[in-house]
This record gives C-alpha cells, sequence and structure tokens, in this order.
C-alpha cells in the first residue's frame, strides 16, 4: 500500500473555532467516529495533528504576509496520512469528511514513497 | 503444611532466590542459580518430611541456599577463574567468603533487574514469557508446556535457547540507565501483559494454572510500582487493565460471540475487591502527560465492569476504541469498535462500516455480521 495525504480546507468565513459548544461536541465526534472508521479499517498513517491559526506566508520577492496562505476563501486547517492502493483507493477514503458538511474540502495527493 | 502451601511456598521463593544468585554469579551462569535452587527445595522437601516445618520456612531455605552456593563457589573454582570480575564488593567481604543479601530490599531489586533481563528485545517475546514464568514465576516445565499447549521437549528447547541469547548477547544484570527505562519498560510492560493474556484468553483447560499466569502477571507489575522510575502512568493503566479484566474471571462465558458481543455475565460473579482496586490504578495512571494504549483499554475495560447501559456509556466507549485504533490498530479492536458503533451510532452506520473492515475471513466478523443482519430493524 501506498501513503497518502489528506489536506482539510475550510472555508474563511465558516472558521470551525468560532462555533457553540453543543455544535463544537457535535462536529468533533463526526470528525472522531469519521478518522476513527478510518483507522478501524487499518488505513490510518499518520497525522491527526491541527495547524494553529496563525502564520506566515512568504511569495516571491520577499513579500511576507501575516496569517495563514489564503486561496479562493479557503484556508488549511489539518491534514491526516493514509494508506491506500491509488489515488482513486485514498478518494474513497476522504468521503463521509466532516468538512465537507461545512463547505469546505478535502485534497488528496499522494506522498512520494 | 499440606502440598498445595508448599509448591507455592517452593514458586514464590524460587523466583526470588534465582534473582539474589544470579545477582552474585552473573547472568551467564543462570543455570547455576536454577540448579542451587532447585537442589535447596530437594533438600528442604527430604528434611521437613523428617522432621517436619522449621518454624521460620523461608529462613531456613536462604540459610541452606546460602550453603549450596559457598559450596558450589568452592567445589567448581568459578570463583576464582570467572566470577571474581562480576562480583560486587558488597558481596563479598574477603576472598573466598561470600554473603548472599536476602534482605527485602535485595529481593526487590533483584527481581527487577531480573525482569528487565528476561524481557530484553535480544530474545523473541514466546521466550520471554517462557523464560519469565520459569526464572520468575517459579513455574514448572510441565506447567509452561500446559499454559502453551506445547510439550516439554519444545519448552526445554526454547528456555535452552533464550538463556544462550542471554549469554551471546551478553545481557547484563542491572536496571537500564534513566533515560532508557520508559523505552525498555514498554518492552516489560507487553510482556507482562502477554503472559495475562496467556491466562485470561487461554485455551488450556486448567483454570486453576489460567488463574495463576494471571496472578502472577499482576504480580509482577505491582513489582514495577514498587520501584519509582519504573512506577509510571503506563504501568498502573496495565495494572488497572489486569484487575478489570480479572474481575470478570469467574464470569466469563465458554461461548466465543459472548467476547464479541458482551452478552449477559453473571455479575454476581464479578470481584468486586478487584474492580475496586482497578479503580485506583486506573485514578493513579491518570497523571502526566503520556497517553498509552493501556490507558485507553483500561477505560473501556472499566466501562464494562459497569452493568447498566447507560446513554453516554456507549458513546465514551466509541471515542476510545478510535482513539485507540489510532495507536494500536488490530482486526479485533477494529470489531469491537464496530459494536460500540451499532450501539451509539445505531444499526445501519455500523453494517456499513463493518462491510469496509474487509475481514470476511475473521470468524468474530461473521458472528457480528449476523447478529447486525438479524437485528429488528430500527
Amino acid at each position: 500500500m501506498k501513503e497518502f495525504t489528506l489536506l482539510f480546507r475550510f472555508p474563511v468565513n465558516n472558521d470551525p473555532t468560532n462555533m457553540p459548544p453543543e455544535d463544537m461536541k457535535a462536529i468533533a465526534k463526526k470528525w472522531q467516529d469519521w478518522a476513527g472508521g478510518i483507522a478501524a479499517q487499518g488505513r490510518m498513517s499518520g497525522g491527526g495533528l491541527r495547524l494553529a491559526m496563525e502564520g506566515k506566508v512568504l511569495k516571491p520577492g520577499g513579500v511576507i504576509t501575516d496569517g495563514p496562505f489564503v486561496e479562493i476563501r479557503e484556508c488549511l486547517g489539518s491534514f491526516i496520512v493514509v494508506k491506500a492502493d491509488n489515488l482513486d483507493d485514498a478518494t474513497t477514503l476522504a468521503h463521509g469528511c466532516p468538512i465537507l458538511d461545512q463547505g469546505g474540502s478535502v485534497e488528496i495527493r499522494p506522498i512520494f514513497g | 503444611m499440606p502440598h498445595e502451601q508448599l509448591k507455592q511456598l517452593f514458586q514464590l521463593e524460587f523466583a526470588k532466590m534465582v534473582a539474589v544468585i544470579s545477582n552474585l554469579f552473573g547472568l551467564q551462569h543462570i543455570e547455576l542459580a536454577e540448579d542451587i535452587v532447585s537442589d535447596t527445595f530437594l533438600t528442604a522437601a527430604e528434611d521437613w518430611e523428617k522432621n517436619g516445618i522449621p518454624p521460620n520456612p523461608t529462613a531456613w531455605l536462604y540459610t541452606v541456599a546460602k550453603r549450596k552456593t559457598i559450596h558450589q563457589f568452592r567445589r567448581q573454582k568459578i570463583f576464582d577463574q570467572k566470577v571474581v570480575p562480576f562480583l560486587s564488593s558488597e558481596a563479598t567481604n574477603s576472598l573466598g567468603h561470600i554473603d548472599l543479601d536476602f534482605s527485602p530490599k535485595h529481593i526487590r531489586d533483584s527481581q527487577l533487574q531480573m525482569l528487565f533481563a528476561v524481557c530484553t528485545p535480544a530474545i523473541a517475546s514466546e521466550a520471554q514469557i517462557g523464560l519469565a514464568l520459569r526464572i520468575l514465576c517459579g513455574f514448572g516445565i510441565d506447567e509452561i508446556a500446559e499454559a502453551f499447549l506445547s510439550n516439554k521437549e519444545t519448552i526445554n528447547k526454547r528456555l535452552f535457547r533464550a538463556k544462550e541469547k542471554l549469554r551471546t548477547e551478553n545481557i547484563q544484570l542491572g536496571l537500564p540507565p534513566e533515560s532508557e527505562i520508559s523505552a525498555r519498560l514498554d518492552n516489560v510492560l507487553h510482556v507482562i501483559y502477554l503472559l495475562f493474556s496467556e491466562g485470561y484468553y487461554s485455551q488450556t483447560q486448567n483454570r486453576i494454572l489460567q488463574k495463576e499466569l494471571c496472578w502472577e502477571g499482576m504480580r509482577l507489575g505491582v513489582l514495577l510500582t514498587e520501584y519509582e522510575l519504573t512506577n509510571q502512568p503506563k504501568t498502573n493503566a496495565l495494572l488497572a487493565l489486569m484487575c478489570f479484566h480479572a474481575s470478570r474471571f469467574n464470569a466469563r462465558q465458554t461461548s466465543e460471540a459472548a467476547v464479541i458481543l458482551y452478552e449477559e455475565q453473571d455479575e454476581r460473579l464479578w470481584d468486586a475487591d478487584l474492580i475496586r482496586k482497578g479503580l485506583q490504578y486506573l485514578a493513579l495512571s491518570a497523571t502526566g502527560d503520556q497517553l498509552s494504549s493501556y490507558h485507553l483499554e483500561a477505560r473501556i475495560a472499566s466501562w464494562h465492569c459497569i452493568k447498566e447501559d447507560t446513554p453516554g456509556k456507549w458513546e465514551e466507549i466509541l471515542q476510545l476504541y478510535n482513539q485507540l485504533l489510532m495507536v494500536n490498530y488490530s482486526p479485533s479492536v477494529a470489531l469491537n469498535r464496530t459494536f460500540a458503533l451499532y450501539k451509539a451510532n445505531g444499526r445501519e452506520q455500523a453494517l456499513i462500516e463493518l462491510e469496509k473492515l474487509k475481514l470476511e475471513g475473521n470468524y468474530f466478523y461473521k458472528v457480528l455480521r449476523d447478529f447486525l443482519r438479524t437485528l429488528p430493524q430500527r
């Protein structure tokens, strides 16, 4: 099996960290159940790391801006590494990811091995 | 003294004496330590048959063991040729005079050192358990063979090879340096858990032997808590886990389906004292910032000691399994998680996720699948 990164992006105007507690709890459960489902298949490789909201972006010409990289009003939230046979197989694992309910997206990228 | 008590005394003292004498001779001569101790028991059996049990049997054994050890030194001239380089200064006051220290502290220290020496990654894990049972728990070869559903020759070979490894890898008695203890402790805890599981999930029909194995696992765990550097949260978590399992020992079902479906156990057969102890160890384990798989398993096991199905119970168990799978995947944990998923999230989702597990060849998978399929529709 090969390794793939699943990168989660959430819409900028829908920051998951600004939410009422009960909703937070419900979303947390969705995430844990979804990730647990992947782990139950023996396909989890690593990750589950979350990225803090501060950051910097360096672009050509030495231009530095504050804050995370924002493009098309989406922002990278975190990532996991999974095991799959090929890109289609890895994409199947991404279905049901709670970020999709929030208007976000999952980017699936193979890792050079 | 009835035969059973004598056997227990010998078993307990075997481990202690071999540890102390090995400390003196070095691990290279572990068989010599075993022989001296076995010989001591033989002498004891004969003498006590004739003259009755002495008022302090333990002290009697230690005295005779010391005498035989000195005798061995002189007879084999090992002292001059091989052992002198290994002897610590506490053991000898002058050349030729040996003192075996059977104080409680030295016994405990020697056993701890022996535990780390035996649970060395250099030896195959089956061999580690066999060696632990023989050297640390004083089990006879027959008993070990029965526990593993094997025969004497195989076990003897396995132990022989393990001791050879100790020699060729030049394993020394002595606790690992402080910087390494946490990592080495993982291995020790793993072996202890394997030993305990041999007893708990054992195939052998000998229930007394099963209980003894579980008990020995717990005793070794307690030994670790008596030493500050090994009394870590994960040690207490493992102890909690063993206590919870052991508390339900008498209520275990013979039906394999019960393992995966948590069918009704007769809670009158649960040992309340062990559950209490388990909760104490669980509380002690809730410190520090390291979450081990034992912590998760212990919390799950503690939930199963509560009979009632409260609304939060299976949700909590599901989340614990989710976390456990992230650190430690195994098909059986995946199946157990799916059962918790059914209880927390419902039959439909459980069936969908069950299929994704791709465990069709697994017997328990089929049991769970049939169970979920034949449930009334929600």
